[in-house]
C-alpha cells in the first residue's frame, strides 16, 4: 500500500515538474494573467474610481459584490459560533 | 488565574493604541495598505488583550452580547444600504458611480469605499469578538 502511495505522488509530481517548464517567469511582464485583466486594471482603475490603491478599487468597487459575500460569510460564522457555543439565553 | 498588576497596566497603556491604530487601518485603505478586514482584526485584538488582562467578565460587563451582535448586524447593513443607494440614480447595485455622477462631488466614490470599509470592520470587529466571547466562556469558573 505504501508502495502504490508512493508511486502515485511520484507520478503526479513528475507530471507537475514537467507542466513547470512551461509556466511563465517569476514577475514577467508579459505573463497572460498579467497582460489582458490585470493591466486593464493597472491602466483604468485611478481614472474610473480616483482611488489610489488599486487593490482597494479592485475589492471594494469593481468587486463589491464579492466582498459583500464575503462579510455576510464572516457574520454567518460568528452567529453560528454563537448558536453552538452560547450558553444561557438568548443571541 | 491571579492578575498580575504588571499585565494590567500595560495593557490599560496599550489598549487605547491599538484602537487608534485599527482605525487608521480601516481609514487608511483606499490609500494605501489597510483596509476593513484588517483593521477590524486588530481592533478585536484590543479587546482580546483586555479579556487576558482583565477577565472575560469584567469585559463583558462594559461591551455585552447584545451590543456584539447589533454591531455585526450593523457593519453588513452600512454595506448593503450604500449598495441600495447607487440604484436610486439609476445605477447598478454596488455601482458607487451613479452617485458622484448625480451628486457632482468630486472623490465621492473614494469616500462611499472608506464608508464600505468602516462597515466591515464594524462587522468583522464585531464577529471577531464574539467569537472570543463564546470560546473562552467557561460557564462561571475560575479561568
Amino acid at each position: 500500500m505504501k508502495l502504490k502511495a508512493l508511486l502515485a505522488v511520484a507520478f503526479i509530481g513528475i507530471i507537475l515538474f514537467w507542466a513547470a517548464g512551461d509556466l511563465p517567469a517569476f514577475g514577467d511582464p508579459e505573463a497572460p494573467a498579467t497582460r489582458y485583466t490585470g493591466k486593464l486594471y493597472v491602466d483604468l482603475a485611478l481614472s474610473d474610481i480616483g482611488v489610489e490603491n488599486i487593490v482597494a478599487a479592485i475589492l471594494a468597487s469593481y468587486r463589491g459584490f464579492d466582498t459583500l459575500g464575503e462579510v455576510v460569510v464572516i457574520f454567518t460564522a460568528g452567529i453560528s459560533v454563537a448558536l453552538l457555543l452560547r450558553r444561557g439565553g438568548r443571541l | 488565574m491571579r492578575r498580575n498588576v504588571i499585565i494590567k497596566t500595560v495593557s490599560r497603556f496599550l489598549v487605547p493604541f491599538i484602537q487608534v491604530y485599527a482605525l487608521y487601518v480601516i481609514v487608511h485603505g483606499a490609500l494605501g495598505a489597510g483596509g476593513g478586514f484588517q483593521g477590524g482584526v486588530v481592533f478585536a485584538a484590543s479587546f482580546i488583550l483586555m479579556i487576558i488582562a482583565f477577565g472575560l467578565t469584567c469585559v463583558r460587563e462594559r461591551f455585552n452580547y447584545k451590543w456584539i451582535v447589533m454591531l455585526s448586524a450593523l457593519g453588513i447593513t452600512i454595506y448593503a444600504t450604500i449598495g441600495l443607494l447607487c440604484l436610486i440614480p439609476g445605477g447598478n447595485y454596488l455601482e458607487y458611480g451613479s452617485i458622484e455622477a448625480l451628486l457632482g462631488i468630486p472623490h465621492l466614490h473614494g469616500y462611499l469605499i472608506d464608508a464600505v470599509e468602516i462597515g466591515i470592520g464594524i462587522t468583522v470587529m464585531a464577529t471577531m469578538t464574539s467569537i472570543i466571547y463564546d470560546m473562552g466562556d467557561t460557564g462561571g469558573e475560575s479561568s
